[in-house]
């Protein structure tokens, strides 16, 4: 399967977010392929916007099943959210709980003015009423397969499919 | 060799009853973790959802504010029932056994048991007995083990000097009685630390501490020079008379830590201190709240530690 350019989609994002910048606007990227695309976004966008970043482990809603996912590095929310509109990004967005456990986390720092969603796959298979506003490329894949992006050491953003 | 009852089939923390034998990467992961809670401490909301309806009983046999406290306090941020039992004063003084108190509990859905005695080997003896559902913590158990006290001073070294693997690190003061030196040596020595100092007279000091892999100083001068870190070690108060000391002011002569001595570590060391502290007996006031004391910061992280520890265990 081709798979298409990870850094290419992260520019076309930033370009369909560009309309979508208000002076409250925030970008805020889900650990930890969702925090590296929101670094190119950012970059895209000028690097003037705040930048934050998300481990929602804590609010996930498997813990009781199975038990405690090793954060893949704190949370880092360096400005006020309350009042801020929020621009949420995430490599992929699969059934949607991941976005629903990261709004929760949000919530705890303050009361946004608005929150928006930008992902760079959208992969279908919702099982919550979560959609994006923005989206790099739809991808159809079978339940086996897992995508998701990863840093190569040049800090380039590069797709990966697995079969699990 | 007997499998770790502290550990699950699949290595995962079940219990947490002592450092030793624990791995590196297991110590660094309970770190990583409590770093992630850090954060979660300076936020307007200091809460997350994660032990929504656990219980947990703090089962405390023996005097404890700091300790006692800072569980509590973590288990709330975590959303978790937390009930306090100070036990010497209720059932046990009507006679009820240890065994008895932790299954009347269980009988209330306890999830878990935060656990500190006087007797080394109880939080053991209740995780052995324990239902398999539910999680034992040991919060000090006599002169065994504090593990949380440990894991909290290795991630405020691991704050404030990043890598474990290049430090001199000197535990200065009542080893013997001591169970956060025991556990301080062992976390220490695990997590790649080359040279691990005890400083202490005589009477102080277990025999064959060398064991654990130390090196023994009886002079304090000789055993701060250059080194990263010093962590003192409270004196109790009932060690200050009798066969162990001649007074708390001929200790402090010798092994106070005052500005003086602490000159001779290096220019940037940092100072530690488990609580409560005894000014003028292990440690002089000019250095507790000197620039080189991490001492409150150690119990902010403490929550953290804590934190880290009951989600991991809750968990598996």
């Amino acid at each position: 399967m081709q798979l298409p350019d990870a850094e290419q989609l992260a520019q076309q994002l930033a370009l369909a977010l560009k309309p979508r910048l208000r002076a409250n606007t925030v970008l805020v990227g889900i650990h930890s392929g969702g925090a590296w695309v929101a670094q190119k976004v950012h970059q895209h966008l000028g690097g003037t916007l705040p930048l934050g970043s998300l481990d929602s482990s804590f609010y996930r809603d498997d813990f009781s099943r199975i038990g405690l996912h090793a954060p893949a590095g704190p949370s880092h929310i360096p400005f006020e959210v309350e009042g801020a509109h929020i621009i949420l990004i995430d490599d992929v967005l699969y059934t949607g709980r991941t976005v629903r456990a990261a709004m929760n986390e949000l919530y705890d720092y303050g009361r946004p003015a608005a929150i928006e969603l930008a992902v760079l796959i959208d992969r279908g298979g919702r099982e919550l009423p979560i959609a994006a506003d923005v989206i790099g490329a739809r991808l159809e894949l079978a339940e086996h397969q897992n995508i998701q992006v990863t840093l190569t050491p040049d800090k380039q953003l590069t797709l990966n499919l697995h079969e699990r | 060799m007997t499998p770790n009852p502290q550990l699950t089939d699949t290595g995962e923390l079940r219990h947490l009853l002592t450092i030793e034998g624990l791995s590196a990467k297991l110590i660094h992961s309970i770190l990583d973790t409590a770093e992630s809670f850090v954060s979660v401490g300076e936020r307007e909301v200091k809460k997350v959802p994660l032990l929504r309806g656990k219980s947990i009983f703090n089962l405390f046999f023996e005097a404890s504010t700091r300790t006692r406290t800072t569980f509590e306090i973590a288990a709330k941020r975590l959303s978790a029932d937390i009930v306090n039992l100070n036990v010497s004063a209720s059932s046990q003084s009507k006679g009820e056994t240890l065994l008895d108190t932790v299954d009347n509990l269980s009988a209330m859905g306890a999830d878990m048991f935060v656990v500190r005695h006087a007797q080394s080997g109880a939080a053991h003896f209740i995780a052995r007995h324990v239902a398999p559902h539910i999680h034992v913590v040991n919060a000090g158990d006599g002169r065994h083990a504090h593990p949380t006290q440990g894991l909290l001073d290795m991630f405020t070294i691991r704050r404030y000097k990043q890598d474990f693997t290049q430090l001199r690190v000197a535990v200065v003061g009542d080893v013997m009685h001591s169970r956060v030196a025991r556990s301080e040596i062992h976390a220490l020595t695990t997590l790649g630390v080359p040279e691990v100092r005890v400083i202490a007279p005589r009477t102080l000091l277990p025999k064959g501490v060398e064991a654990l892999g130390v090196h023994v100083f009886h002079d304090m001068q000789a055993g701060l020079k250059d080194v990263d870190v010093v962590m003192m070690l409270r004196l109790q108060n009932e060690r200050m008379s009798g066969p162990f000391l001649p007074s708390a002011q001929e200790y402090f002569k010798y092994y106070g830590l005052t500005a003086d001595k602490l000159k001779l570590a290096k220019p940037d060391a940092i100072v530690m201190h488990p609580g409560p502290m005894n000014r003028g007996v292990e440690i002089d006031s000019s250095v507790a709240d000197g620039k080189q004391a991490v001492i409150l910061p150690q119990v902010t992280y403490g929550i953290a530690i804590r934190m880290a520890v009951m989600s991991m265990l809750a968990g598996a």
